[in-house]
This record gives structure tokens, sequence and C-alpha cells, in this order.
């Protein structure tokens, strides 16, 4: 399968081996993967903030990127579930018949890599191999806007040599939020703090999810705590084989 | 016309009043046992209903159908209720739906009340207006008279006292309740004995009594209140008047309907299969329950919010708190840093609707939220809370600095050359992190970030970088902005 690759502006900027992770991945079930180097941000955080005006250009730019590939991939449920939740809205909402046009066309192709390949490509043994103890932070946006329910774990539960611990009250936000995670400071490093304290409880070496931009906030957290754990993209866990040396654990 | 909720004009914003809650260790305590105790109780009695999602849309369709007729419904309503011996008010505001109660406690004629906990009489600040009237209004509900004995505010739609716990309470009785008994312990009995006592006084003396309503069904001049402890029934049956204050939403069409959210709404309130007492009245009935009946229609903004599109979607709400209990912010930063009677979730798109986004706390409210969505999938009712956080984000009136901010963010982040620019630029500045690759110090305005966390050191080569490096060929080419 032609496979487009959404790296998003965050992963592009400060997490460039997430990008590499997930083209190494697909590449290795045998696709091909492209990056259009005329792609962005899409356009979230305007979006969220309430500058929605100031995301319709940024709209614009992801569907001329991403026309014409089977499927697109992204590294961010949070990133897939703005193009396909609130695109179809915001061109709506101004009016523009092309862009609901491509819209429509894109949206339905763009998906968080763990769904891609779980319940898309239909595989669970990507060939990984991660001989570390690792827990699981399902982000809000791939739990509750994108159900990408547990293909996560499903991957996770088939990469050789991982020991996979539980994650006490997983499905609470970590309290990143975007924009939240600044405006209101206090609550989001409370909501962290709890996030931390579960991820220390399992005991776990590596937490990973499938968003950068909540792991860079619970990871920020964990390194001012001097914790010990490190955070990685489920991507980076994905790519990991024997092969490879060193995991680049972050 | 937006409406408003006299009693806390001149909060602060949210992120300031959540700022002291976070740093209240024995509120949080109170607040995680509680929301974490019923959250649990919820999803269990949730989980044992196999048609709950379609439950959930039959309530959603029939809120949205009698919201877009609501105008002949509410005509239908007032028909029936003056056909069962019933008279019918019209309230635009609080003030007007003050002035309409006071008038009538005193042509009852009487100077005392009892009350059956509302939400729509705390937003327009009945009690504050009553007692500027000379009029006493007693709360009868144990969380509301705890929250009325200690001069305090609701900070929960059920449980309006859930941010104190049993050895606050017991303090507040012994300070605020005359009759409270000597030695009085905290046990949750004994606190309840105690409020019992206290109680009963009122409702054999009292000869009116106020309440709110869940429902009032159109086709029967019918009004329902659904409550746990009793103290409801007293109220709408021993009094010889009763005044009912109702919003314009809570109207459904049919008996049929009141069906589905008989259902929904005790399993998603109280976590029950049904609630202890559900009170039923249409109009009068000589010889039994009040003599005289008044039904208070109340608009205060909801009209307003009815003419917006997505925002409307808040008046499907039924009040049954489940949003509160799951939500993570509600958890750390209590009711109070809400500002207004309707907190947490719902409260943060309902308040803003009906008061507008102009004072400093409901023009924050849009932004007490992470959007985890944890209250969407919650709401028996199915109201998007995120996406009408998210809607009324983009009215809110934001600072100059913020949006210029964003313009110029903006400006990068459409176009791949700028923000490739930017990344070039950033990894330069790499030189000024320590080995750590940790950056400890961000400055404005990204301070906020490193107060409690790290942030990550740029790269020595963003992906965009490293794919033109390594595998420009491969890469479909296409004319760059």
């Amino acid at each position: 399968m032609r496979i487009g690759l959404f790296v998003t502006c965050l992963t592009d900027t400060l997490f460039p081996e997430t990008g590499k992770a997930v083209v190494a991945v697909l590449e290795r079930l045998g696709h091909q993967v492209e990056f259009p180097a005329d792609q962005a941000c899409c356009g979230q955080m305007h979006f969220n903030t309430g500058y929605r005006r100031e995301a319709v250009p940024m709209a614009r730019t992801f569907v001329r990127a991403f026309s014409g590939y089977e499927a697109v991939v992204t590294p961010s449920a949070s990133c897939a579930s703005m193009v396909r939740e609130y695109y179809p809205a915001l061109a709506a909402e101004v009016g523009d018949e092309g862009l609901a046009r491509a819209v429509g066309e894109v949206a339905p192709r763009v998906f968080e890599l763990s769904a891609l390949v779980a319940d898309v490509l239909g595989l669970t043994d990507v060939g990984a191999y991660f001989p570390h103890r690792v827990t699981y932070h399902p982000t809000c946006h791939g739990l509750r806007m994108l159900l990408i329910g547990d293909a996560p774990l499903r991957l996770l539960r088939a990469v050789r040599g991982l020991d996979l611990a539980a994650l006490p009250d997983a499905e609470s936000c970590c309290g990143f939020g975007g924009t939240f995670a600044v405006k209101n400071p206090d609550v989001s490093a409370a909501m962290c703090a709890d996030k931390v304290a579960a991820i220390r409880q399992s005991r776990a070496e590596v937490v990973c999810a499938t968003d950068n931009s909540c792991l860079m906030h619970i990871g920020g957290a964990l390194s001012r705590s001097r914790s010990g754990v490190a955070t990685l993209h489920l991507a980076e866990i994905l790519a990991s084989t024997e092969a490879s040396t060193e995991a680049g654990v972050r | 016309m937006n409406g408003s909720m006299p009693t806390y004009l001149g909060m602060p914003a949210f992120p300031a009043a959540a700022k002291a809650a976070v740093a209240d260790s024995q509120l949080r305590r109170n607040l995680t046992h509680a929301t974490g105790t019923i959250r649990a109780k919820r999803a269990g009695a949730v989980a044992e209903l196999d048609d709950w999602e379609r439950l959930r849309q039959a309530a959603k369709a029939i809120k949205d159908h009698t919201l877009a007729n609501l105008d002949a419904y509410l005509l239908r309503l007032e028909e029936n209720v003056i056909k069962g011996g019933g008279q019918v008010h019209w309230a635009q505001d609080a003030a007007q739906a003050n002035a309409i109660v006071a008038g009538l406690v005193r042509a009852a004629p009487a100077d005392r009340v009892v009350k059956v906990k509302s939400m729509v009489t705390q937003e327009i600040g009945l009690n504050d207006a009553l007692e500027s009237g000379g009029i006493v209004a007693t709360e009868t509900d144990l969380a509301e008279l705890i929250v009325q004995l200690g001069h305090d505010l609701p900070s929960h739609i059920l449980v309006p006292a859930i941010h104190k716990n049993r050895s606050e309470i017991r303090e507040i009785f012994r300070r605020e309740m005359p009759d409270a008994p000597a030695g009085l312990t905290d046990d949750p009995a004994e606190l309840a004995a105690a409020a019992r006592r206290h109680l009963r006084h009122e409702f054999l003396h009292a000869s009116v009594g106020i309440s709110g309503a869940n429902f009032a069904i159109a086709d029967t001049g019918s009004l329902v209140v659904v409550e746990s402890e009793g103290n409801g029934r007293m109220c709408v049956t021993l009094p010889r008047t009763l005044i009912s204050v109702v919003g314009v939403e809570k109207v459904l069409p049919s008996w049929r309907d009141l069906e589905v959210f008989l259902a929904l709404l005790p399993r998603s309130s109280t976590a029950e299969r049904m609630n202890p007492y559900t009170s039923i009245w249409s109009g009068v009935t000589p010889g039994d329950g009040p003599e005289q009946f008044h039904l208070v229609l109340v608009d205060n903004g909801r009209t307003a919010s009815l003419a917006d599109q997505t925002g409307r979607q808040a008046l499907r709400c039924i009040r049954c708190s489940a949003c509160l209990n799951v939500c993570p912010v509600y958890e750390r930063a209590g009711g109070h840093a809400y500002g207004s009677p309707y907190p947490g979730p719902i409260g943060a798109i309902i308040s803003p609707q009906l008061r507008g986004l102009s004072s400093p706390v409901d023009s924050s409210l849009p932004f007490a939220s992470t959007l985890c969505g944890a209250c969407y999938e919650v709401c028996p009712v199915a109201i998007n809370i995120p996406e009408a956080l998210v809607h009324l984000r983009a009215k809110v009136k934001h600072n100059f600095s913020e949006r210029t901010v964003f313009h110029l963010s903006g400006q990068v982040l459409e176009s791949p050359r700028r923000l490739a620019a930017a990344q070039r630029l950033a990894s330069l500045s790499r030189r000024f992190v320590g080995r750590s690759g940790r950056i400890r110090r961000l400055p404005p305005p990204l301070r906020g970030w490193t107060e409690t966390r790290d942030a990550p050191a740029p790269p020595a080569e963003s992906f965009r970088a490293w794919w033109q490096r390594t595998r420009e060929s491969g890469t479909r080419e296409r004319g760059t902005r």
C-alpha cells in the first residue's frame, strides 16, 4: 500500500525519531511510505483554543498534501481525530465547498499508526523486539474520539521480550490538554502528578502512548521528579528489533 | 437576551480559583474519595442495561425534538396546568422570577417557606431575594441544608456539600443548628437524625413549599420531582401552597417520553436503578395536597442559548451530575472554582451561555477542560461537551498578546516552508541546552510549562530535514509555498 506519512508538526520538530520509527515499521511490513514535503500542521492547537479561522489555511495545506494516498498514517491519535472529527465541520463553517469535498475524500483515510496496523492491515506481530518493562497510557483522543480501543495493546503484547505492566487508572487524562497545560497550570500539574504516581506504581521502565504531546507533558514531569522512567512513542517500540542496538529511549 | 445569576458575580477567573482548591489537601481528599466512589457505582449501574446506548440516543432525540418545538410544548403545558387547577407565570429573567415568587409567598400569606433542592432557584438566587423581602427559606435536602447552614455555596449538582466531610458537617450543625443535640458526633446516622428533627418542625409549620422540577409533561400538565430523601415529597404535599420554579427546557411532550428519562437519570446520578421518591402532580386535587399550585416558567438566557446551533445541546441536560463525577478537572478544582451553581464540565458550557462571556470567570470557563471527553462518554443525553467547549472558546474575546502569538504561529504552522525555517532555528537553539537534553526553564510565554515540567531539547535535525537528506528521491515533488 502507498501510504502518506503525516508526521505532525510536534513530532517533526521535536521528536524526529518517532517519524523515522513509523517509516521503519511500515517499510518492514512491505509498504511504500512517502513523506509529502508540502505538509505542515493540522491546526488542532488553533482550533481547540478558539482560533478557528486560523485553522482553515492549515486544513487546506493538509488536504493539498495528502490527496491521492490510499492511506495516511500519523503517529498522533490527537491530530488524526482533528482531521477526522473536526475538519468536516470546519469546512462547512467557512462554506468552502472545495475544501469540504477534499476533506470528505481524505479524512476517512487518515489513521493513527496502531489503528492502521492492527485494524486496517489486520496485523499484531510487526516483528518487534523490546526487552523492557513497559506500560501504556491510552491518550484521551485515541480512546474517546478515534475509538482505537486496545489496538496499541494488541501490538504491544506481540512484541518479543516486552513485559507489559498494567497502568492503574489508565484511562484518566494526564492533564496536558494542549493550551490547558499553560492556561490552567495548577490543575494540569495536579493531574500529571497523579499520572506519574500511577506510572511509578506500575514499576515500568518505559511509558508509551500514541501521542508525543501527552508524552512530552508526562515525560517533563517524570524527568523533573528524577523518576528514571522514560517516555517513548509506541512507534519506536514497534520499530525496535534485535538488530537495532540501542532502543533510543529518551 | 442573557440571563443572570446574581449569587456568584465577582468571582475570579477559573485558574485562580482552582489554584487555591488544588492547594487545599483536605478538599482534594474529600473530592477524590466522593467522586471516585460514585464513579465506580455509576459504571456498575449503567452496565446492567444492555440497551443503554439506545436509551441515550432516544433521550437525545426526545429532547432535541422538544427543544425544536419548545414554543408549542410550553403552551400545551400551560394549557394543561391551568386545566388541572394550577396557575402559570412566565419569567424572562432571574429578577422577574424572584419577584413573582416573592409576591406569591406574600399573598399566601406567609413569611417562611420550605424548599426542595432545585438548581434553577440557585441559578436565580431565590433564597437571597426572598430574604431581602423578609421571607425565610429553609432548604430541606440534607446536603443543601448543610450548605445553607454553613453560609456556603453548593459545589456539586447532586451533592451540593460534596466538598465537606462528616466532621466538618458536625461542626456546621453544632455552630448553626439551634436544636442540634448536645454531644453530636460525626456518625452519618446521627447527623442525618439531627437534620431530620430540625426539618420536621419546618415541614409541619410551613404553609408554602417551593420546588423545581426534573420534568414537566406537556400532555397532562404534570410536574415530576425525583429525589432520595423524602424531603421533596413532604414539600410538595404538606404545605397549602406549592410554587414550582422550572426552566423552560424541562418540558417533555408526553408520559411515554418520561419513561426513557426515569431509566437514565437515577443510574447516571446516584447510581441507583430507581430513585426512592418520584413525586408527580397535575394541578391541584381538592382535599389532597396543596390547595394552590403555581408554576413559574423561567427563561433566564435559555432561549438565547437555543438560538446557538452548537451551544443549544446544553439545554438537553437533566442535571444528573455524571459528568462532574468523571471529570479530572472538577476532581482537582472542586465546584466553587466554576463560580456558578452549575459546576463541572456541564457548568463550563451552561454558565457562559446563560450569563454571557464578559466576566473573568465566564470567559475562563470554556478553557477549564483538557477536552478529554470523559464527560461526553457518560452523559445520558449525549451532550458533546468538548465540542460545545471548543465552540464557546471561539466566542471568547482573547487578549491582544495571545491573539498575536496565535496569529504569528498560525502563519508559521500553515506553511511548510516557514515551519522548516522555524525548525532550523529551534535546532540552532540546542547550544543553549545543557547536556541533559532537558530544558528546565523556558522564557515567557512558555515559562508556565517549565514551572512543573522539563521541556525536551530540540533535535539536531527535524524529521523533515532527515527525510530530505536521506530520502529526497522518494518524495512527491510539489510546489512548496
